[in-house]
Formats: structure tokens, sequence, C-alpha cells
């Protein structure tokens, strides 16, 4: 196998990068993938409170780089997939603890073993972005339709293309279908217009996100939930399948579907 | 009498009257001017006087009793022209220029310019530039981009970002693009912002006029 390293970043805080890489985790690792997610919010950890693994840490990042463990000791096989792991940050630690080359040889050293590395990385571009972008493959950077947190992509994007080693795409985070008809929100396009990299994914607010984040339980496991099958999607698009973007708004959905109907009848 | 120094020597152009008063108002000038002369090499401007192997030669060695050499003889009359040659005098002169001649320059059909630089990409948040001189981007300047020179900036795509124009002074630097929206555009000492109502994206060309910084629709 020959892993591909994804590092999931964005810059601003709370726009759902570690909801964005626990449920591409479990998304992938539903398709058969063997996956690892590496948490590299040191000192911040949330993605093992997410996937619901928090009680099974034993080890963690720091203690895998600083040769504490083994790095096979430091994974944490997931409840529902055995295909999926967690590498959890440590919290007792900061940033420092690890460096960006420590970083490439742990992925290089998964690689052969899994098809996919997901890394969460923690908000800011200090540090913790920069070790979580060094040993990436591809880079997804989320945004919410608002404009602080677009103007933080931007500068996200800015900092990796300088990088020159990954290629950037976009993930449009909680966007509010009804919002953005109003004109009270910043529409897909509108963002993709300002951040000119390619679109990989558009998640819909969903209040099951918050539910299923607070019982560990990613919401991708959930079928009705949109957003969960928007996370899908994505996964499967990172996969090469060409899956197109969902209709958002529903009663616009059926209408346009109508009026299709009756154009193409006429 | 008229007395030019020229590459050769002194140009002495002798007014044109009979050969004797000619030559003898040389001699007297020479006398006169003692040193200026002193191991000179001359160079006669006859005009149209005819003058014989006698004369020349006359006039040689009175000149060689001053230290003067005679170098050569210039002449519109063909047979002092012949003359000379045979004596191994110069008949031709490099002539000096004119000063109005000198003052013509050839017609400039090639600029030089002035020092740019050429950004072919798009400037995101946290990106700056800064040049001594004109800066042309081809591409966004994208909110919390900075772009400060002392020339003009050029922006062929959306400019949102801050940009300073003739940042050490310079009234007469323009900014423009092709959608002029900048979170802050300053020329000069003089500073302006994007109205917030959204008016259809155009190509828009800002200067000071009058003391204010005005962008005016791009007109061919």
């Amino acid at each position: 196998m020959n892993g591909r390293v994804v590092t999931i970043t964005s810059g601003k805080g709370g726009v759902g990068k570690t909801t964005t890489t626990a449920n591409l985790g479990l998304a992938l690792a539903s398709l058969g993938q063997n996956v690892v997610c590496i948490d590299t919010d040191i000192g911040l950890r949330n993605l093992d409170v997410v996937m619901g693994l928090e009680n099974r840490i034993v080890y963690d990042l720091v203690d895998a780089v600083e040769g504490n463990c083994r790095l096979t000791q430091a994974m944490i096989r997931d409840r529902r997939y055995a295909n999926l792991h967690l590498i959890p940050a440590a919290q007792t630690r900061d940033k420092s603890a690890i460096a960006p080359s420590d970083m490439v040889r742990l992925c290089n050293e998964l690689r052969p073993e899994v098809d996919w590395v997901i890394i969460d990385s923690p908000a800011g571009i200090e540090r913790g972005f920069r070790n979580a972008l060094a040993p990436a493959d591809e880079v997804l950077v989320i945004t919410n339709p608002e404009v602080s947190s677009v103007r933080d992509a931007d500068r996200i994007i800015g900092l990796v293309e300088a990088d020159e080693k990954a290629p950037a795409k976009l993930v449009i985070n909680r966007i509010n279908p009804g919002m953005v008809k109003r004109g009270d929100m910043l529409s897909a396009s509108d963002v993709v217009d300002l951040l000119a990299i390619p679109l990989i994914g558009i998640v819909p607010e969903d209040e099951s996100v918050l539910v299923s984040t607070n019982h560990g339980q990613p919401v991708v496991l959930n079928d009705k939930s949109k957003a969960g099958t928007a996370f899908l999607n994505i996964a499967r698009r990172l996969m090469g399948e060409d899956v197109p973007l969902m209709v958002l708004d529903e009663k616009e959905g059926l209408l346009m579907r109508l009026g299709k109907l009756f154009s193409g009848g006429s | 009498m008229e007395i030019k120094g020229i590459k050769e020597g002194i140009l002495v152009t002798l007014e044109e009257q009979e050969w004797q008063d000619a030559k003898d108002a040389l001699i007297g000038k020479i006398k006169e001017k003692g040193d200026f002369f002193k191991g000179a090499q001359l160079v006669f401007d006859v005009g149209n006087m005819v003058l014989g192997a006698n004369e020349l030669g006359e006039v040689c060695d009175l000149l060689m009793a001053h230290d003067v050499i005679l170098h050569g003889v210039i002449s519109k009359s063909l047979v002092t022209q012949k003359v000379a040659k045979e004596m191994g005098l110069v008949t031709k002169v490099e002539k000096p220029r004119l000063n109005s001649e000198q003052k013509l320059k050839p017609l400039e059909t090639v600029f030089t310019g002035e020092p740019a630089i050429f950004i072919h990409r798009t400037l995101r948040s946290g990106f700056k530039v800064a040049y001594q001189g004109h800066v042309i981007v081809l591409g966004d300047v994208n909110p919390g981009a900075e772009i400060i020179a002392t020339g003009s900036v050029v922006v062929w795509g959306r400019l949102r970002g801050t940009v300073h124009a003739g940042a050490e002074g310079d009234q007469a630097a323009v900014v423009c693009a092709l959608d002029l929206s900048p979170t802050q555009l300053r020329i000069a000492s003089k500073i302006t912002t994007t109205p917030q109502e959204q008016v259809e994206s155009k190509p828009e060309i800002a200067s000071i006029v009058d003391g204010q910084i005005i962008a005016e629709p791009w007109k061919h």
C-alpha cells in the first residue's frame, strides 16, 4: 500500500476541521479503506472525543515521536471499524513537542501500512499548522460561508501554495441554503469565486452534526443526515469517484427538476 | 579673419582680398598673438582666392620663421587645391558641426520605460509586495494582501486588498484594476476606502484630482 496523506486545515478555529477529519476517516473506513487519523492539535486535543475514543488513550503522538512507545501502540483502533485508527494528540504538552520533520518521518512510516492518513491540523498558521502541513500529499481547506473564515482560508491557501508541495482543495462547511437564498449568507459560488481553488465538497448546516459530535458518533454514521451524506461524498471524491454535488435546497431542487421535466417535454 | 580650433590644429579663415594683404594681416596676427601660435599647425580657408606654388611656398616659409607649420589649405579653387596637394598639404578638414545641428537629436521612437515588477499570480491574504517602481499584477489581490509601490499599480484582476501607490509622495501615481474595490486605497498621502454598496464591477482608474482620490471608469 502507498497511503496518501491528507491534511485538514482552515486557519480559523471552529469551522469544522475536527468534525471533517472524524467524518472523512469514518467514511473512508466504511468504504473499506485502511485509515489512520492523526490529531496534531497538541495541548488542545479534540479528535478523540469526536470519534468517541477518549477513554482508550494510553500513548499519544508525542510518545510515538519521542520513542516512548512503538507507533502501533499509539494507534487506537476504532470501535466501529477495525480498519480505522486514531493517533491522538498529547494533552499535557504543546506544539513545540514535535517538529515538521517528525511528522514527515511518522507519515513515511505509516504510508506502506495504510490507504489514508488524515491529519487534523490545529487552528492558526504557526508551528502546529506547519507540523500538519509538512507531510501532506493533499490539503483540504475547510471554510464556512462567512467573511472572516473565508479570509483565513485565503491566507492558509496562500501559505499552502507558498509551500509548493500539496495542492489545496476546498470544503465549504455549514452552508445554510435558506440563508443563501435570502441573501444573508455567502453562496458557495461566492466563496469559490474568491478563493479560486477546486471545490471538493459542500456540507450543509445540520443539527445532527452537533448531536452526534457530543455522542462521539460522527454524523457520517447517520444515513438520514444530509451533512453525513456530504462527508461520505467527499470521501468518495477523494477516492477518485465522480460524485455530483448535492442539491441542497429541496424545494428549489424539486422545482428545478420539474422545470427540467417541462422544458425537456416541450 | 576668423580663427577657430579644430581637430587638426587651428583653422584660419582668411578674408577674400589681395593675397598680399591677406598674408600681411595673417603675419600681423601671429606676431600680435605671439605664444598662441607657437608650434601650432595651421589650416587656411582661403575661399575663392587662387594661390599658386609661389604664394603658398612663401607663406609656408614665413610661418616657419614664427615656428608655425602650415598643415593644409581649404579652397574652392581647383587650382589652389591642386597646388596644395602637390605640396603635401591637406585640402579637407572635419568641419566642426554648427551648434544648432549638435542640439538636434534624432527623434526618439524607442521608449526605455520605467522600472516595474510583474506578478503573475493571485496575491492572497497575508502576502505583501513592496517595490521601488511600478507594480503590475496579473491575478487578483485578495482582502488582507498589500501592495506598496513608489509608482503606479495596475491589477489585471480584482483588487480587494490594500494598495498604496506613490508611496514616497508621487501625486501623479495611479491605481487601476478590472474591479477596483480595495479595502483601502492610498495615493501619496491621500487615503480612501471603497464604498460599501455593491456596484457592477468595471475597470476603473484612480488618481488624485484636486487633492482627492477619484476613481473613474476606464474609457478607451
